[in-house]
């Protein structure tokens, strides 16, 4: 390749002449330089230009990356119109999750809806019926909050066993992003609603725009305390297929509740009982009964690597095993892992102190010596609780629970470095 | 009807426990509520609140202040909205009746609406077809190792079944169903979880008296008393167990999909050209279209046309290995005998087209796909139709390129 703006010619010409007597040199196979050929020879990437500020307007992850998607279990559900796919959380590290890698769950596809088409409507037990579009939301005073938004399936496939050989897929229905919008307590106070007032038998029912109207019931006072009607995530427009212009943050509760494309937002005097809040997202007992308002995402952490996604490639010494925790009942305060299946535990350094409502990175800086390990990970937040393992919560709930399933997961790490999904005695 | 009312006596105490006890922010809340309907048969007059404008647009008018909302929001943002669109939007069903329309519909009409809008993905007796949700059957299965939860099993309240059908069903085309249509379906849906007779009419005025068998099956959430206090304690670092053995293995039951590396993926991906979901599906075909054939489709109308096509991939498949699902494959379609699938159940109105030996080309299907009820009145499928012509245009350009030419 020419390169009209390289060194001048006594100098090209000096380089040029060192290359060509250690290429001839390492053909040769006599007196060859010692060394990494990525560091002895010129590489194109060193010589050749890369692409223009004008290539790429938006840039996506580079090729390299390409493994790092979104995933689905096609088994699971009758049609990728209705269904869910993973955050691929074995690749990622920190706690941030990009949104185009972001898990989503549709009930009737991810919808285009402009933001020009935008209606908020704001109705029911408040002092006047409102409708906001998008530029009135942008209007009101803002807030930025840092929280996990985690699928109350999230782990649902393991009730009765070990399923899916992946943290991808066994906890991958989560993900965790900067939020920017508008407490939903303003939104409230401007449609008239006393929110200094009774709020006793008072209600909340959000709804979605798309097909499907999506809809749940929420405790005034979860409504007013911290619920976000939310359209920036990681500081650039909420993707479609969360809920583009507009969805709610219903911090640390289940994921189906943060209702996606918001169109409505009611004032009522009791639970609407909609389907997704009666034939889905309760928690079938052992005994047929089914708990309801299963709101809150109990503490729970994972070991992200090494996991069966992402083996150990390394051979025996440092190791750097990493996780996340998370609570929604607030802060993790602290994790412990155990590499022998739960006998001994060490308590791992966080990366940062816990937030509330928000992952947590964890790492555990180890020498391996190539021995098994059966790694498990388990949370602790600032109420006390542990995360229980998949004994304890069986123990009262059964196996039929689908939802909220919050156990230790351990996983089986060979001497050959790969890993495997197990459950253990 | 009796042999389905268990309504879970001591649950219901337990939940009564649950309330009294509870101190849970979520819960507190839960303790001050009025007493839901669950279990009880309230009168349709209660409907008679400040909803009613939703039930009866006759008459009730909405107090709306216009001009000056009473509202100490002080930003003075949005508008206030017209009884008309709150009219339009709200229309949900509360488990007490409120918001239900003045309506009726028969078990027997219901039964030929259910075949028309609902059977492709239920089943004809709302048994479910493949992995789509039974709405009959499983009763008294809650508590075995595979509960089946449907209307009938599992769902505490009748006004969910009427909501959701009328707001969100039929899949891919919501929102057609009329009030009368909905209680109709509704009562068909009871029928088939035997809980009325075939002559039964469900209407706004009898929708109350219908009891649901498992309307006391639910507690509140109750972690806050059964785990939470099990699950704070110290815990062990040391000795915690005598040994350790493993009892189950994922790799076993080999369910996950394959995700090992570029290569996987990218065949995953390319296994799938009918299937919807992933972005990088649409830039494949526009990778490949090009060399179908220099005079062929053109390439950004099929693209787009694979993107239209979303719209009816929850029913119909196209590509290699292609099957029937809900709705016949689509490979081969120019040409094709209408209603000419083997062993595809067609609507009537198909094997009367397939006996006539209509066969399918660019202008009836053209047709067919702007008003798919007009051109084929009685057909099975839910699709409302294309409005755009440009997206008929494009699906078409895309359905082409899976002609094999024979």
């Amino acid at each position: 390749m020419s390169d009209p703006k390289g060194p001048t010619t006594s100098r090209r010409a000096f380089l040029g002449s060192a290359a060509a007597m250690g290429t001839g040199a390492l053909a040769a196979g006599v007196a060859h330089a010692e060394g990494d050929p990525l560091i002895l020879e010129k590489q194109p990437w060193a010589q050749e230009f890369g692409d223009g500020v004008d290539e790429t307007p938006y840039g996506l992850p580079i090729r390299f990356e390409d493994d790092v998607i979104r995933r689905n279990v096609p088994w699971l559900t009758a049609d990728p119109i209705s269904s869910i796919n993973f955050t691929p959380i074995h690749a990622l590290d920190g706690t941030i999750t990009p949104q185009g890698c972001a898990f989503e769950r549709h009930h009737s596809g991810a919808i285009e809806l402009a933001k020009a088409d935008y209606r908020l409507m704001v109705n029911g037990m408040v002092g006047a019926p409102m409708v906001f579009d998008y530029a009135d939301l942008e209007r009101f005073p803002r807030e930025n909050h840092v929280y996990f938004c985690e699928c109350a399936a999230n782990t649902g496939m393991e009730w009765a066993g070990a399923q899916l050989n992946g943290v991808q897929f066994t906890h991958g229905m989560i993900h965790n992003m900067e939020y920017s919008g508008v407490p939903l307590r303003t939104l409230l106070a401007e449609a008239g609603y006393d929110v200094n007032g009774d709020h006793s038998g008072k209600w909340v029912y959000v709804e979605g725009a798309d097909a499907s109207s999506n809809g749940r019931s929420i405790p005034m006072e979860k409504a007013l305390d911290d619920c976000l009607v939310a359209f920036k995530a990681n500081g650039e427009a909420l993707r479609k297929e969360h809920g583009y212009p507009v969805r709610l943050i219903v911090p640390g509760w289940e994921g189906n509740m943060w209702v996606k494309w918001l169109r409505r937002i009611e004032v009522t005097d009791a639970a609407v009982e909609s389907r997704e809040e009666t034939s889905k997202y309760t928690d079938t007992l052992a005994d047929g009964t089914a708990r309801k308002w299963t709101w809150v995402m109990d503490a729970k952490s994972v070991v992200t690597s090494p996991s069966p996604q992402a083996p150990i490639t390394h051979g025996p010494g440092p190791l750097v095993i990493t996780g996340l925790a998370w609570s929604g009942h607030g802060r993790i305060t602290r994790v412990d892992v155990s590499k022998d299946g739960g006998m001994t535990w060490e308590t791992a350094r966080l990366a940062a102190p816990g937030t509330a409502m928000a992952l947590t990175r964890f790492y555990l800086d180890t020498d391996w010596t190539g021995e098994e390990m059966l790694l498990q990970s388990r949370a602790i937040d600032e109420t006390g609780y542990v995360q229980p393992t998949k004994a304890q919560l069986r123990e009262v709930r059964g196996l039929n629970s689908v939802y909220h399933n919050n156990c230790i997961q351990t996983w089986h790490v060979k001497a050959n470095g790969e890993a495997e999904n197990v459950e253990v005695s | 009807m009796s042999k389905f009312l268990k309504l879970f006596a001591p649950t219901a105490t337990g939940a009564a426990a649950v309330l009294g006890s509870a101190y849970f922010l979520a819960d507190q809340l839960v303790t001050d509520m009025p007493a839901p309907a669950r279990g009880e048969i309230v009168s349709a007059a209660v409907a008679d609140t400040e909803t009613q404008a939703t039930t009866d647009q006759a008459s009730a008018p909405v107090q709306l202040a216009s001009a000056a909302p009473a509202r100490d929001g002080g930003f003075g943002l949005g508008r206030p909205a017209t009884e008309d669109e709150v009219r339009a939007w709200d229309v949900k069903v509360m488990p007490d009746g409120r918001g239900l329309p003045v309506g009726s519909g028969s078990v027997a009409d219901g039964e030929t609406l259910f075949s028309d809008n609902c059977a492709a993905c239920h089943g004809e007796f709302a048994e479910g077809a493949g992995n789509w949700p039974k709405l009959a059957g499983g009763d008294g299965s809650l508590a075995n190792d595979d509960p089946v939860k449907t209307v009938g099993s599992y769902w505490p309240y009748l006004s969910t079944v009427y909501d959701y059908v009328h707001r969100s069903m039929p899949f891919g085309n919501a929102q057609i169903l009329t009030p009368d249509e909905t209680y109709a379906i509704t009562a068909y849906i009871l029928y088939s979880n035997f809980l009325v007779e075939d002559d039964f009419v469900l209407s706004n005025e009898n929708f109350l008296e219908v009891e649901m068998p498992n309307a006391g099956g639910f507690i509140v959430d109750d972690r806050p008393e059964t785990e939470y206090p099990l699950w704070r304690a110290e815990p062990c670092m040391e000795a915690c167990k005598t040994s350790v053995e493993i009892t189950m293995r994922a790799t076993v039951l080999d369910v996950t999909p394959d995700v090992e590396g570029d290569e996987v993926a990218a065949e995953t991906v390319a296994a799938a050209p009918a299937e919807t979901a992933a972005p990088a599906e649409a830039e494949t075909a526009i990778a490949e279209a090009p060399a179908q054939d220099a005079v062929g489709p053109d390439p950004a109308l099929v693209a787009a046309g694979e993107t239209v096509f979303r719209k009816c991939s929850s029913c119909h498949q196209v590509g290699d290995g292609a099957k029937n699902r809900t709705g016949p494959h689509l490979n081969d379609l120019f040409g094709r005998t209408m209603g000419g699938i083997e062993g595809f159940k067609y609507s009537g109105v198909f094997q009367e087209a397939r006996d006539a030996g209509r066969v399918w080309d660019e202008a009836s299907l053209a047709e067919f796909l702007a008003k798919p009820r007009e051109y084929m009145s009685g057909t099975k499928m839910s699709f409302a139709g294309f409005r755009d012509d440009q997206d008929t245009d494009a699906v078409l350009a895309y359905l082409k390129t899976f002609d094999s030419g024979e």
